[in-house]
């Protein structure tokens, strides 16, 4: 069961244009920086995009967007990006914004191999538009549909060659959902183990659903909001 | 009248032993300061995070330790962390006591609208529509007029909601309100200095007094 690649390169070889990828995150933390970059030297485009966020305009899905690799995004949040502005208001991207527990709830879904969920967000909204309604116990939900990735891009913490994966702290985030809803399933560590390293007890992603990992290099894991305090307020 | 602190200090006053509470951006980020010492209240941050602590020291930010603003935080001493997933699991099934959010417009039937204007960019409703749809508790911080002194407290909501029925309370610079289930705004106290009259001219929606209004006490 040895899952590992040799780079990214190689862990996205076969992602063509016009795929649907799923990409971890919660803005700039937690994301898969090496394939990211791996996908702008490649260069596919028509890409369908299912992130919480769009990056900044010089990193993070950004880069992608920079060279109109990126199609549609699918994202619970997209500020704090000038050439996404642009595309958007262009008409070059399409954008389908969804409630942030929507969207992972969809990539949870997949993972459990359920169609279909019911939320009560966004009930009376437009997101509700086009969407089944269903009543529970007197409260509306909305029938939210699984997603369905070609391919899901994650980035853990540790890893071992079996695909077995641990995040550190909110670099979780999107990425154990999404983990479980791709197709095919690529996880870059910042630190790649062998079997028996990880105790099994801490294991946030079973290998099982993980097929290709590497072990990344250079994180740049740029900070978004630097916020801190003084000494002198303890 | 209140300031953005007084605000944020008057909210605080509503949060009780015990609570989980999820704040959003803006004020509400602000109520965190003035939580009283002698209270356990944990802070849930729904990209994944329960026992959010103060922003860290120069020198000591880590990147993969944020809050639901992308700004860098701290963990406490019993801190939890999950995946989002979990985190809106936690928020449905509505284990998060109070959500303290901002605002762009509130109608008198708890309608809350505060992720788009149309015409103008769109950045998306992060996790609000998922917060408001599920929790029992909801505050809304904001001001009671916006910039071209139009009342922010409606009969309707005239932007794209994020959620219908759901604001049970909102705290302004002019005074706490109520908002009863029956629809309307009911005027529970004032800020220092404000008369009811005043607080009248700028509510749209129905406005409810009853009784002698007492001034807030922060």
């Amino acid at each position: 069961m040895n899952k590992v690649v040799n780079g990214a390169d190689e862990a996205i070889r076969d992602i063509q244009d016009g795929m649907t990828l799923m990409l971890g995150g919660f803005g700039l933390c937690g994301l898969p920086e090496n394939c990211i970059a791996a996908l702008v030297k490649k260069g596919t485009k028509q890409l369908t995009c299912i992130s919480n966020n769009a990056g900044v305009d010089d990193f993070g899905i950004g880069l992608m967007l920079k060279q109109r690799q990126v199609k549609k995004m699918i994202s619970s949040y997209v500020g704090e990006n000038a050439e996404f502005e642009r595309q958007l208001l262009s008409g070059e991207l399409e954008v389908e914004l969804l409630p942030q527990g929507t969207l992972a709830t969809r990539c949870m879904a997949a993972g459990y191999g359920m169609p279909a969920i019911f939320t009560p967000a966004g009930v009376g909204t437009e997101v509700a538009e086009g969407k089944e309604v269903r009543n529970f116990n007197g409260k509306d939900y909305l029938m939210e549909m699984a997603f369905d990735a070609d391919f899901a891009i994650v980035k853990a913490w540790k890893g071992d060659t079996m695909g077995n994966l641990v995040y550190r702290s909110t670099a979780r985030n999107f990425n154990p959902a999404m983990a479980m809803a791709g197709k095919i399933t690529i996880a870059e560590v910042e630190e790649l183990v062998q079997p028996g390293e990880l105790d099994p007890d801490h294991i946030h992603t079973p290998g099982i659903y993980v097929h290709r990992i590497f072990q990344g290099v250079n994180y740049e894991k740029r900070i978004e909001q630097r916020t801190v305090r003084s000494r002198e307020q303890g | 009248m209140l300031d953005k602190t007084g605000i944020a200090k008057r909210i605080a006053k509503e949060i009780k032993d015990g609570y989980y509470v999820n704040l959003g951006i803006g004020i509400p980020t602000l109520v965190a300061n003035y939580i009283p010492e002698n209270m356990d209240v944990v802070l849930q941050s729904e990209n994944g995070l329960l026992g959010m602590g103060p922003f860290p020291f120069e020198g000591e930010e880590d990147p993969d330790v944020i809050n639901a603003g992308k700004q860098t935080i701290t963990m406490l001493p019993g801190s939890a962390i999950f995946d989002s997933a979990m985190s809106f699991g936690m928020i449905r099934a509505k284990k998060v006591n109070l959500t303290i959010l901002g605002a762009m417009e509130v109608s008198e039937n708890g309608d809350i609208a505060n992720w788009k204007i149309p015409g103008k960019m769109v950045k998306g409703m992060g996790g609000a529509m998922d917060l408001v749809a599920s929790a029992e508790n909801i505050i809304v911080a904001m001001q009671h007029v916006n910039k071209a002194g139009e009342s922010k407290l409606l009969p309707n909501c005239t932007l794209p909601l994020t959620g219908v029925k759901c604001v049970k309370k909102i705290v302004t610079e002019l005074g706490v309100f109520d908002v009863l289930p029956e629809g309307g705004f009911k005027l529970l106290e004032r800020a220092p200095g404000v008369s009811v009259e005043e607080i009248k001219n700028a509510t749209a929606g129905k406005l409810i007094v009853e009784g002698e209004i007492p001034e807030i006490v922060i």
